[in-house]
C-alpha cells in the first residue's frame, strides 16, 4: 500500500515537474537613449528578427508578438533591477597651462563626483589632454598632471586608488583639431570614464 | 578550513593570471559562481571569465559589467554560463557567447557588437539569439507573459 502511494506520488511529481521543454522568450527593449536595436532569434530553420520596442519571440509561437512595457518590467523586474550602472564618461576643463579646473568645471565636478559616488564599485579610467600651446613633451607632463589631479578628487570621495587608472595623452588626441600653438579651451581637458 | 583558504588563495592568484571577461558589480541574495568544479558564493568585485557558471537561488540576482562594456544581469532561479569571451580593447573585435539554461537574463550590448553585429550571442536550450546593438531580456521556463 505504502509502495503504491509512493509510486503514485512519484508519477504525479514527474507529471507536474516535467511539462515538456521549457518555454523560451526573447524580448528587445528600447535602450536608455530611446533607440531600439535588434536581435535575431534562430530556432532550428526558423529565424526571427526583433527590431521594434518589446518585439517578442517565443518558442511556443510562430509569430513575433509585442509585449507591453508594463508586462516586461513586471515579469523581468529582478533581473532588470540587477543590471549594473551603464558605463559613463565625463569631461572636465582646465585653465591654460595649469592643472586647475575652470570655474565652470569646478561647479561641474560636484555633479560628476555625486554620480561616481552612487556606483558601488566604480572602475575608472582618467585620461588627461592638453591643447597645442607649448612644447609637446611639456604637454605630455601637463596632461599627466591633470589626470593625477582628477585622480586625487576621486580618491577624496573614497574610490580606492587601485581602481583608478590614469593616462596622459598630451596633445595627441585633440577634441577640436587645431594647428600647433593654438589656445583651444575644449582641448584642455580630462576625460573620466567610469563603469 | 585550511583547504578552503588554500582554495581561495589559489582562486585569487588564478584570477590575477587569467584574462578576466568582466567583474561582478551587483549581488543580491544567494548567488554562486561555479569554476573548475568549485562553488563560490558570489561577491561584488569578483572577476568572471570564460567557462564560469553563475547559479542563483530563489532570491538571487547578479549584475556583471564586461570588458567591452556589455552589461548582463541574471535573475532568480537561473543557470547561466559564459562559454566564450574574447575582446580586443584596441580593435574592439571580439566574440561573446553565453548560455541561459534556466531562468531570466537582462542585457545591454557593448563595444563588441558595435564592431561586429551578432558577435554577442545568447544560447538557450532550443535557440540562439544574436544581438545587434540593443537592450534585451530572455527567459527560459515558467513564462507568465
Amino acid at each position: 500500500m505504502a509502495v503504491l502511494a509512493v509510486a503514485a506520488f512519484m508519477a504525479l511529481a514527474l507529471l507536474t515537474a516535467n511539462p515538456g521543454p521549457p518555454v523560451e522568450t526573447f524580448v528587445v527593449l528600447p535602450s536608455a537613449d530611446g533607440h531600439t536595436g535588434a536581435v535575431v532569434v534562430q530556432r532550428g530553420e526558423n529565424r526571427q528578427l526583433l527590431n521594434e520596442p518589446y518585439a517578442t519571440s517565443r518558442s511556443t509561437d510562430s509569430q513575433v508578438r509585442h509585449l507591453s512595457a508594463f508586462q516586461v518590467s513586471h515579469a523581468y523586474a529582478p533581473a532588470l533591477r540587477a543590471l549594473p550602472a551603464r558605463p559613463a564618461s565625463f569631461l572636465l576643463y582646465f585653465v591654460t597651462g595649469t592643472d586647475e579646473l575652470t570655474d565652470e568645471s569646478r561647479r561641474q565636478l560636484e555633479k560628476v563626483l555625486a554620480e561616481l559616488r552612487a556606483r558601488p564599485l566604480p572602475d575608472v579610467l582618467v585620461i588627461g589632454h592638453t591643447d597645442t600651446m607649448g612644447d609637446a613633451l611639456a604637454n605630455d607632463e601637463l596632461s599627466a598632471q591633470r589626470a593625477e589631479r582628477v585622480k586625487g578628487f576621486l580618491i577624496g570621495i573614497g574610490i580606492p586608488g587601485e581602481r583608478i587608472r590614469i593616462a596622459g595623452r598630451g596633445e595627441r588626441e585633440l577634441l577640436v583639431p587645431t594647428a600647433d600653438e593654438v589656445d583651444e579651451p575644449r582641448n584642455r581637458r580630462v576625460e573620466i570614464n567610469v563603469r | 578550513m585550511r583547504a578552503s583558504l588554500a582554495a581561495i588563495l589559489f582562486w585569487i592568484s588564478a584570477a590575477a593570471i587569467a584574462a578576466d571577461a568582466g567583474e561582478v558589480k551587483v549581488v543580491h541574495g544567494r548567488a554562486y559562481l561555479e569554476r573548475a568544479g568549485e562553488r563560490l558564493a558570489l561577491r561584488v568585485g569578483m572577476p568572471v571569465r570564460e567557462a564560469d557558471r553563475v547559479v542563483t537561488g530563489p532570491d538571487g540576482t547578479v549584475g556583471i559589467t564586461f570588458a567591452d562594456n556589455s552589461l548582463l544581469s541574471i535573475g532568480p532561479n537561473s543557470d547561466f554560463a559564459i562559454e566564450r569571451y574574447v575582446f580586443d580593447s584596441t580593435t574592439h573585435a571580439g566574440q561573446f557567447d553565453s548560455r541561459l539554461t534556466q531562468g531570466t537574463l537582462a542585457g545591454v550590448s557593448g563595444k563588441i557588437v558595435k564592431q561586429s553585429p551578432e558577435a554577442m550571442r545568447v544560447h538557450t536550450p532550443s535557440a540562439i539569439m544574436g544581438v545587434r546593438g540593443t537592450d534585451f531580456v530572455v527567459r527560459v521556463g515558467d513564462a507568465k507573459h
